[in-house]
């Protein structure tokens, strides 16, 4: 359990760890039976119970719910879940709500980078994916090198970031809109970010690279929850900052790039998932496992209403998640406000 | 508060309407049809009614130079305003979502309510960016960087519901492209006197309150004491910057990042002289938006692109270095 360890006394921080398990299994039990509900929808609702049937292999609407629904609902999961926990990186690395990679232009570095073998070459799996995380990858090396200077600010680095996104923002329209018109009609489904149309083909790498970078995560969590802390306390606790930032880096940019690649920039994942973990667990920092099943909670909720919404329209998903993601960051504004 | 203690600002001045000037001539030529500049100039003193380059620079160049300075100075004086007012380096209209909610208002109001016409458009537009700035004001209370979070979430909600009408109606697709970026682009031929009179008369109110919003800044005992209302003169503030945004968003589209950078390109300058600042604004914001809409002309083989990519591209690595220039964002 990956909680912020504040030295407040045995029975306070027990009681701390006891509210955050609690959050996070009810956050992992509303993914599921969202999870569940997805593969129930597909052109109409089915039944439940055909749909277990469907997951032992029997029953008419097998393939359906085992070959379609599943790798869709598989990879809003493991994407939400990896958008949270990337979220969370870069604000325990910032030590700001602000700072996730949605809001400081990691996300539209590596669009720009798919956007660019789009348009350049031929573009493959493979090739994709390596652009996002060189893009999304080269974006964060921009935004660090450039705030880097009379020490560590966060929120220096979140206004540079604004800057660097912004102007990623307008040059991947620019080159959607210079590029021929069946490219830009395929990248700009993409813009919004979408998880329309994902097979099991597309599922099984990201969500391996995924995992990987999730249990590299465990090893630096703790050593990240004290830097949050702040420089000192963080290195008189024995961290060495320096490092910790480049692997924290490495990998938040892994995680949110690999989900940029597959299912183009969905927004307001990573600013809000790590944000309601946090307020729902009443955390001290940016606890990562409420933030990463706060997302995966998100992501899929958020897929299943842009598939019901406007039936037959399938929104793409991520109009749906700056809808939600954006509505509830608000209300929680107003709620922390009014206390 | 004498002329020799701001010789510089004076300086800059001079130097940034000449700079407006030369841009302003330099995007006469540039467009579909180059025209030289000494041929761009005849068109204005001696025009000769028969000749195409003449009239493309009369009827299409002219107004279009004229709304985008309107419109950067709009946007420059509006956040040079509300950064003054409310202390907060990172205030901008784009920013904190009065432009979005301008252009969310109006793209509602004529797919849902059949609004037409300049005037009605105006005040739908206005309604929008006031509501939009209220309920900025109202989640993200008096904390900076609160208030950008309530005002990047804002702008995402109506990012989202925009493209969510847009799918459901394919035929606002046009009209939605135009409200999501900003652009000038055959924004001139439209009938648009009503929003340019009530940008210049708002500019003139912006350039009038820069006395007494000084005056505020020094606290509210200064102020009683040289006779200046701290309540009317911050109302009147919010109420101009507001009406600054929403008619520049109402003419143009959203455009984003005038608001913020020019203020921080121009405040070193003005010296902590709040009527200075304002001044420079109103050359300087104009400057950046005409050169802007210039390049955007010339950037596309097939057409053109839209301003606000434009200041975008310009205005972040702009950001960037005022930030780093500044060591913080303080003011």
């Amino acid at each position: 359990m990956s909680v912020l360890s504040v030295p407040l006394g045995a029975g306070r921080r027990l009681r701390l760890d006891a509210r955050t398990s609690l959050v996070c299994m009810v956050l992992a039990m509303l993914s599921l039976v969202v999870g569940v509900a997805s593969l129930c929808y597909g052109s109409d609702w089915d039944r439940p119970a055909d749909v277990l049937a469907a997951l032992r292999g029997e029953g008419p609407i097998q393939v359906s719910v085992t070959q379609w629904r599943m790798p869709r609902v598989l990879a809003a999961l493991v994407f939400g879940a990896a958008l949270g926990l990337a979220g969370a990186i870069f604000q325990n690395l910032t030590r700001n709500p602000l700072g996730a990679p949605d809001i400081i232009g990691l996300d539209a570095g590596a669009y720009t980078g798919v956007l660019l073998v789009f348009t350049l070459t031929v573009a493959s799996e493979a090739t994709i994916t390596a652009a996002a995380m060189a893009g999304g990858l080269g974006a964060a090396l921009a935004v660090y090198a450039l705030s880097v200077g009379a020490g560590f600010s966060g929120l220096r680095l979140i206004v540079i970031g604004i800057g660097v996104q912004a102007m990623l923002t307008a040059i991947n329209s620019w080159i959607i809109l210079r590029a021929q018109l069946d490219v830009a009609i395929s990248a700009s489904v993409w813009q919004a970010g979408s998880l329309n149309g994902l097979d099991w083909v597309d599922v099984d790498g990201p969500v391996t690279i995924i995992g990987v970078l999730a249990l590299a995560l465990v090893l630096l969590a703790r050593p990240m929850h004290q830097a949050a802390l702040g420089d000192e306390p963080a290195i008189t606790s024995g961290v060495r900052l320096g490092p910790l930032r480049v692997l924290l880096i490495l990998v938040g940019v892994g995680l949110s790039a690999t989900v940029t690649a597959i299912a183009g920039p969905i927004v307001f994942i990573a600013l809000s998932a790590p944000q309601i973990g946090r307020r729902l667990a009443a955390a001290a920092g940016v606890p990562l496992l409420p933030a990463a099943l706060a997302g995966a909670f998100l992501l899929t909720a958020s897929d299943l209403v842009a598939q019901w919404l406007l039936a037959p329209t399938v929104l793409p998903v991520g109009v749906v998640t700056t809808g939600v993601g954006g509505l509830y960051l608000l209300w929680l504004l107003t709620k922390e406000i009014r206390r | 508060m004498s002329g020799t203690s701001h010789r510089g600002a004076t300086l800059a001045l001079v130097g940034g309407l000449i700079l407006l000037v030369a841009a302003v001539l330099v995007s006469f030529t540039v467009g579909q049809g180059e025209v030289s500049v000494p041929e761009a100039f005849r068109a204005l003193v001696s025009p000769d009614a028969g000749d195409d380059a003449h009239l493309t620079v009369r009827t299409v160049r002219v107004p279009r130079a004229l709304l985008a300075m309107l419109v950067g100075a709009a946007l420059a004086l509006s956040g040079a305003l509300v950064q003054t007012l409310t202390r907060n380096p990172l205030a901008e209209p784009g920013l904190l979502g009065v432009t979005a909610g301008a252009s969310f208002a109006v793209v509602v109001a004529t797919q849902f309510l059949d609004v037409t016409g300049q005037v009605a458009t105006l005040v739908v537009a206005f309604v929008g960016a006031a509501l939009a700035a209220f309920v900025v004001q109202a989640v993200g209370g008096a904390d900076p960087l609160r208030l950008l979070l309530a005002g990047v979430a804002l702008t995402a909600v109506l990012a989202g519901f925009s493209i969510g009408i847009r799918l459901t109606d394919p035929d606002t697709f046009d009209t939605y492209r135009f409200w999501s970026v900003g652009s000038l682009a055959g924004r001139e031929q439209l009938p648009l006197l009503v929003p340019c009179v009530v940008l210049m008369a708002a500019l003139a109110a912006a350039l009038l309150l820069g006395r007494p919003l000084s005056a505020v800044l020094l606290g509210d005992e200064v102020a009683h004491g040289l006779g200046v209302s701290v309540l009317r003169t911050r109302v009147l503030t919010l109420l101009v910057a507001t009406v600054l945004a929403a008619t520049a968003t109402a003419v143009a589209g959203p455009i984003m990042f005038v608001g913020l950078i020019v203020p921080h390109l121009v405040r070193r300058i003005a010296q902590g002289s709040i009527t200075w600042l304002l001044l420079l604004c109103l050359v300087t914001g104009p400057l950046l938006v005409v050169l802007s809409d210039t390049l955007a002309r010339v950037l596309l083989e097939t057409g053109e692109v839209p301003v606000a990519i434009l200041t975008a591209v310009i205005g972040g690595p702009m950001l960037i270095w005022v930030v780093r220039r500044n060591g913080a964002v303080g003011l």
